[in-house]
């Protein structure tokens, strides 16, 4: 083809370079809801049949898709919403993706650029509103930077720690026509974190290792983000040097639930070995995590005896909450192969007694049992209710979600991952109503697998109206909700912290959920006693549709292990006995 | 506040330091970062710093190399050791930002100012005035029978000074640039 020939073949319209940049990235699956200032794309998402488009029900739930998306399959989620109320609604789930790093790429209408100042119908300032809440975002003025715009926004949002980005395009600009910058071609700017980490700071990592005697693995979702290879090189660290390995709400997976090594989540409800070992250890390596308030309770009591090496793509987060004493900046993967393969080199050597004699105390922390609960023969023990769902489910090909709130923690606590993007859960930004559009994105993404929701009537509701997403493209996603009629977490913070005053924390005038389900058009399953739930169970996993099943659960169970507010790691609380007075007045203005 | 007491790093013989006093274990940072000129590119460090609580004491900001369309921000900075360790990487981590250098902690650099003074003053105050301006390096950049613009170019505690010297001969108003710093010696930052 002569040169003029091909260049008139990359000539188009701003809609058409939308569409054709999403292609050439790979996009299979869009989620997205249009509007007036997105019909020209959505013209062009009609004329075509690469990239399938999944209509949603509230923007809202659209990033949430694309989280759920993102996270259990390692490749950006992308979002296509209209201008002003489309955006505004898709604030929380970029805030969301940028608290927990998930790469999302939003695509926002725009007035056209003659109207933009003009306070015009459906206009908001989307670049100023969203700039704290995306990686970075651009507005594209021209026609003929979009697709370079595009492309970049891409690099961006998956480069280094990825995180959401939003590119906001105005009618007339994909109108227009100009010319197409083919992904090769496009500019990726001067943007390119250090990935791999300095060998003098991983020497230092080394040494540590090789002289712990009281080690403990500290991993976080930087394991999952930075890919399988960083959850393989984990294991492998994990069961050559015999270490502790605890891990992050966000890296629950990255260190398989049944391995040796496992402790069980740390942090405020994470189990007692975990915290008693980040609490006594000599060595901390903290993997892709980064020294969280959920994981560290009291910052002057945590961890006193240790030091302390910190692996992050981020320079930002070593020294922010927690000094470390041997920072290494780079990606988890390729950081943990150059620790292995110095350590290997000099004779892979630890530690072995004191190591071993540091096994016998976790083991004695570990005969605590902090996660026993009272069984009831007759009400449903919300820890019960997932115990039986892991039991049944443990060895299906799963991914699981949830929603905000006690019953995340127990299905953190209860629930066990084998493998890294199996499991999606709102951990910085704490979204109620993220679970049930996650749950969604995962199903599209993974259409033959089993997908639950694991959710509390409260968070469910915020944005059940996506269940007609779920049934509309025939997506199985199973809607698990612990229903104790209650904001449990919050009822639980009042009977510890506001004298049991329980206000505005129960669930009023809750809708008939099997009631709810049919008038969605899938299947709802109610269950109150025990003695019916695996049947009840049974029934949801061999339905093949959406269902939503109601679980009724005990109302005033409390989520244990806790470490209150304002206290350090070997001050947990194991039970209901001793939550008298537990939260000091310094510890009540936390969160 | 200690009139005598010269604030750290002040290289001029000012006795004065009218600077609020920097809280125990605080320190002052001029940063110099390197940026493309992108629109928004501005708000977006200002959103940093207000959004994270850190302090702005002076922001100047201009484009310094129009082929490049590359901008320099100059900040002034005040917090503890690891709140600026912090504020220089959550500068550095942004997508525009090609470099970020903390001046006060490479050491070496030069900070300069530019304030215009405007007096109104008659009689003796006048000749005050003037010969005030002789002393501190001031130029008049605008007079009227009785009025004058004095323009200066300096640390921003000679300004400080300056302006002080000029309130009881009859200050009107100020207005400053913020610092513009740079390292000294041959070598650039970018």
């Amino acid at each position: 083809m002569a040169d003029g020939a091909q260049d008139a073949a990359q000539i188009m319209t701003g809609a058409e370079m939308v569409v054709k940049a999403l292609a050439d990235q790979g996009v299979e699956v869009v989620f997205g809801y249009p509007g007036g200032a997105v019909l020209p794309i959505y013209d062009e998402i009609f004329k075509q049949n690469k990239i399938h488009h999944i209509l949603v029900r509230h923007e809202q739930g659209a990033t949430h898709m694309a989280e759920g998306y993102a996270r259990s399959t390692g490749k950006p989620g992308v979002v296509l919403v209209t201008s002003g109320p489309g955006a505004t609604n898709a604030v929380t789930g970029m805030t969301d993706a940028l608290m927990d790093s998930i790469p999302m790429v939003v695509l926002s209408g725009q007035v056209p650029t003659f109207m933009i100042g003009n306070d015009a119908f459906q206009e908001a300032d989307t670049i100023g509103i969203t700039r704290p809440c995306t990686k970075h975002n651009w507005l594209v003025k021209e026609t003929d930077k979009l697709a370079e715009t595009i492309h970049q926004a891409f690099h961006v949002c998956t480069t280094g720690r990825p995180g959401p980005v939003l590119v906001d395009i105005p009618k007339d600009v994909q109108f227009a026509s100009g010319t197409y910058t083919p992904k090769p071609d496009a500019p990726t700017g001067h943007y390119a974190p250090q990935t791999r980490g300095n060998e003098e700071m991983v020497m230092a990592a080394v040494e540590m290792i090789e002289t712990a005697e009281r080690p403990i693995l500290y991993s976080g979702g930087g394991v999952i983000n930075s890919g399988p290879e960083a959850s393989r090189l984990l294991r492998e660290l994990a069961a050559e040097t015999g270490f502790p390995v605890t891990s992050t709400l966000m890296g629950l997976g990255a260190y398989p639930a049944s391995g040796p090594a496992w402790l069980g989540m740390l942090g405020m409800h994470g189990t007692y070995e975990a915290n008693m070992a980040m609490h006594g250890c000599d060595a901390m390596f903290c993997i892709g995590a980064r020294f969280d308030d959920r994981i560290t309770g009291r910052l002057d009591a945590f961890s006193p005896g240790s030091r302390k090496a910190h692996i992050d793509i981020d320079p930002s987060s070593i020294n922010k909450n927690i000094h470390v004493d041997v920072p290494i900046i780079g990606d988890v993967g390729t950081v943990l192969a150059q620790i292995l393969e110095k350590w290997r080199e000099r004779g892979s050597k630890t530690m072995v007694d004191g190591v071993d004699r540091w096994w016998n105390q976790i083991t004695g922390w570990k005969a605590v049992n902090c996660l026993s609960f009272t069984p009831s023969a007759k009400t449903i023990k919300p820890q019960h209710a997932l115990q039986r769902l892991e039991e049944l489910t443990k060895d299906m090909d799963r991914y699981v979600t949830t929603e905000v709130g006690q019953h995340q923690m127990w299905a953190a606590q209860f629930m066990g991952f084998e493998d890294p993007n199996r499991w999606m859960t709102s951990g910085g930004l704490g979204t109620m109503g993220y679970g049930l559009p996650a749950s969604i994105g995962v199903q599209v993404a993974h259409p033959d697998s089993l997908v639950i929701n694991v959710a509390g009537e409260a968070s469910w509701l915020m944005v059940m109206q996506e269940m007609g997403t779920a049934v509309q493209y025939r997506l199985p996603v199973k809607q698990f909700i612990l229903n104790n009629e209650r904001l449990g977490m919050v009822r639980q913070w009042q009977e510890l912290l506001h004298g049991e005053r329980y206000s505005h924390s129960w669930s009023e005038a809750l809708p008939d959920f099997v009631k709810l389900a049919e008038a969605f058009g899938c299947k709802g399953i109610k269950c109150d006693n025990p003695d019916d739930l695996d049947e009840a169970i049974q029934e949801m996993l061999a339905y093949d549709g959406p269902v939503i099943f109601d679980c009724l659960v005990e109302k005033h169970e409390n989520c244990f292990p806790m470490i209150p507010s304002g206290k350090a790691h070997n001050e947990m609380l194991l039970g209901e006995a001793e939550t008298q007075g537990a939260i000091g007045s310094t510890g009540a203005v936390l969160v | 506040m200690n009139a005598l007491s010269l604030k750290p790093g002040s290289s001029r013989k000012s006795a004065y330091n009218l600077r609020n006093p920097l809280s125990e274990g605080e320190e002052r940072h001029t940063l110099s970062v390197l940026v493309d000129n992108e629109p928004g590119v501005l708000a977006r460090v200002i959103g940093l710093f207000s959004g994270r609580g850190y302090n702005i004491e002076s922001l100047t900001v201009a484009e310094t190399d129009h082929r490049g369309h590359r901008s320099r921000i100059t900040i002034v900075t005040s917090g503890t050791p690891a709140v600026i360790q912090q504020i220089h990487h959550q500068l550095e981590r942004m997508v525009p930002v090609y470099a970020v250098t903390d001046l006060t902690a490479v050491g070496a650099h030069v900070e300069r100012e530019l304030g215009l003074i405007k007096v109104c003053c008659e009689g003796e105050k006048r000749l005050e005035a003037m010969r005030l301006a002789e002393i501190m390096n001031a130029r008049v950049v605008d007079v009227t029978l009785n009025s004058f613009v004095f323009e200066l170019s300096d640390v921003p505690e000679q300004i400080d000074a300056f302006a002080e010297l000029m309130r009881p001969l009859g200050l009107v108003e100020i207005a400053r640039t913020g610092v513009a710093a740079l390292s000294r010696g041959a070598e650039g930052m970018d």
